[in-house]
């Protein structure tokens, strides 16, 4: 068990490594992701700077979908293009580790770009991040650990098929949007007018056990999926 | 009469004849409106529900059958065709 | 897998005879307070949903013996499994609607078990696709699509209890009255009927497939 953590911490700090010397992911995923909110900001925000009400979390989740999407496709595409996949596979490391590994990885770029879409989302549709910042933490959290278990899955698999540009929102979109909804539900909650922290609880919840599954099921399916 | 004519006068009677009935329609469709809808009757409006009901049942159908059709049809082909391949690979483990 | 090849007419023909004496059972059922008529779409588009999940998890089920063993009978199994998902889900989602825009007055509605539900659809579409313009290897990666969507079909069921949602709960069906849980019953036993003979077709259909491309291959040596 820890030699796979640490297998996975390797595999994950090689690709953070790669990622601070290059900066192309986060520099990419954090470009598309403002350019996705100025547009929304360009459609709902008025004259007087007053934003449609209960805007912010619908544009705050497609944000993250969106640029999650980017995030993942880019990375399986760096790892293919430089055979660094086999390579990971045929190396006397856990089929687990490597998920795991690429999972941790995704997620601190994720998290890095998401700090400045939260308060940039906040900040242009005046949505209070004050109100239940703990509760907001762990709804964006755990959607996004949600979206990348999954998308880390689907994105390893189609990596090496001829189609895999075509196919992965297809798949990736199906698989996510429940996660991307719940989260969308109860950053509504907090934001709202009258904030129902119960409701961004059970959302909440949801999420988690939404996470655990997809986990689960990922780090189960990995080996035998990858293994050609 | 010339033809032109004769074919003039034959369309302008269609055409009065049409809009004569076409009045003759609005008057007496005209007519319910001064009628009172008596209470009853008011329950009936809004979407009636049969034509959603076969709607419904119609489409259960048509895509249960369809795809029925096509898998049987799919299903006779591919029977066919393995029995051929058999029957040549039968013939050439003969020889 | 022997399936025993009485299977598939007997349950073929139980599925016909009930489908004949359904509509009368239906048409006898009584109508209900608030929806009228149209509720009685309910008899025909409640089964149709319990088959589309059922047939998720069948698919899930075999597509994991599939990544287990890779053995080819169950990959027939979930491929046939996944078709009937989109083929009674297609149902579920036509007839909903429908019935949708004279109960409620909307054709739909974006909440928890709608939106749930079509995303499972979607999800076996997909699934379907991959398989179809995947290229070789996508066998494998279908099964875990596969999987995705058949733990998804828990959500679905319980998504209606967890969230409050305009779609009627999961406490409908059992607390049914005689006169309406007779007709369901037997609609919904028809439906499985019809399931199974689908479902062992489909599957034969897809062995005789894979069987005329040994044979080909065959052919050319």
């Amino acid at each position: 068990m820890i030699d796979v953590l640490r297998a996975a911490w390797l595999i994950a700090r090689k690709d953070i490594v790669v990622e601070i010397r290059n900066r192309e992911l986060a520099y990419t995923t954090l470009f598309f992701a403002v350019a996705c909110i100025l547009v929304f900001a360009v459609a709902f925000v008025d004259d007087m700077g007053h934003a449609i009400p209960g805007a912010a979390a619908g544009i705050l989740w497609v944000a993250i979908a969106f640029s999650g999407t980017l995030a993942l496709g880019r990375t399986f595409e760096r790892e293919r293009q430089s055979e660094t996949l086999r390579a990971l596979l045929l190396s006397p490391i856990e089929r687990p580790a490597v998920y795991l590994g690429k999972l941790a990885a995704l997620l601190m770029l994720m998290f890095a770009v998401e700090a400045v879409v939260v308060t940039l989302v906040a900040t242009m549709f005046q949505a209070s991040l004050g109100r239940a910042p703990w509760m907001l933490l762990g709804l964006v959290v755990a959607g996004t650990v949600g979206f990348a278990a999954v998308g880390t899955l689907f994105a390893a698999m189609l990596a090496r098929l001829r189609s895999r540009d075509v196919l992965l929102p297809m798949l990736l979109y199906p698989v996510t949007i429940p996660v991307v909804i719940a989260g969308v539900k109860g950053t509504q909650a907090i934001f709202a007018a009258e904030p129902n922290l119960d409701l961004a609880g059970m959302w909440l919840a949801m999420l988690i056990s939404f996470d655990a599954v997809f986990i689960t099921l990922s780090l189960w399916t990995f080996g035998p999926v990858m293994s050609e | 009469m010339t033809t032109t004519t004769r074919w003039a006068t034959r369309i302008r009677g269609i055409v009065t004849s049409t809009i004569a009935l076409a009045m003759g329609n609005v008057a007496l469709a005209q007519q319910p409106q001064d009628r009172f809808q008596p209470l009853s009757q008011q329950a009936q409006e809004g979407i009636s529900a049969s034509p959603l009901l076969l709607a419904a049942y119609g489409f259960a159908w048509a895509a249960v059958f369809i795809y029925v059709f096509l898998l049987w049809r799919r299903l006779g082909k591919v029977e066919h065709e393995l029995a051929d391949v058999n029957a040549q690979l039968a013939k050439r483990a003969r020889r | 897998m022997r399936t025993a090849r009485w299977l598939v007419p007997a349950s073929l023909a139980v599925a016909l005879l009930m489908f004949f004496r359904a509509p009368y059972l239906i048409n006898a059922a009584p109508e209900e307070s608030t929806m009228g008529a149209v509720q009685k779409i309910f008899y025909f588009h409640v089964p149709s949903a319990i088959v589309a999940m059922l047939s998720a998890i069948v698919s899930g089920i075999a597509s994991a013996m599939y990544l287990r063993g890779r053995r080819p009978m169950a990959d027939h199994v979930a491929l046939a499994a996944a078709e009937l998902v989109v083929l009674f889900g297609a149902v579920v989602l036509a007839t909903g609607p429908l019935w949708a825009r004279k109960a409620w007055g909307l054709w739909w509605v974006w909440e928890a078990r709608l939106v749930i539900t079509l995303i499972m659809w979607m999800l076996f579409v997909a699934y379907l696709l991959l398989r179809r313009f995947g290229g070789p290897g996508s066998d494998v990666l279908s099964s875990a699509v596969s999987l995705v969507g058949a733990v998804l079909v828990p959500f679905v069921y319980w998504s209606v209890n967890m969230w409050r949602t305009m779609h009627p709960t999961t406490s409908v069906v059992p607390s049914l009255q005689p006169e309406m849980m007779k007709p369901f019953l037997w609609s919904l036993a028809a439906f499985l009927a019809f399931y199974l003979a689908l479902l062992l077709t489909r599957v034969r259909l897809e062995k005789s497939r894979a069987a005329l491309e040994q044979a080909f291959l065959a052919l050319e040596d």
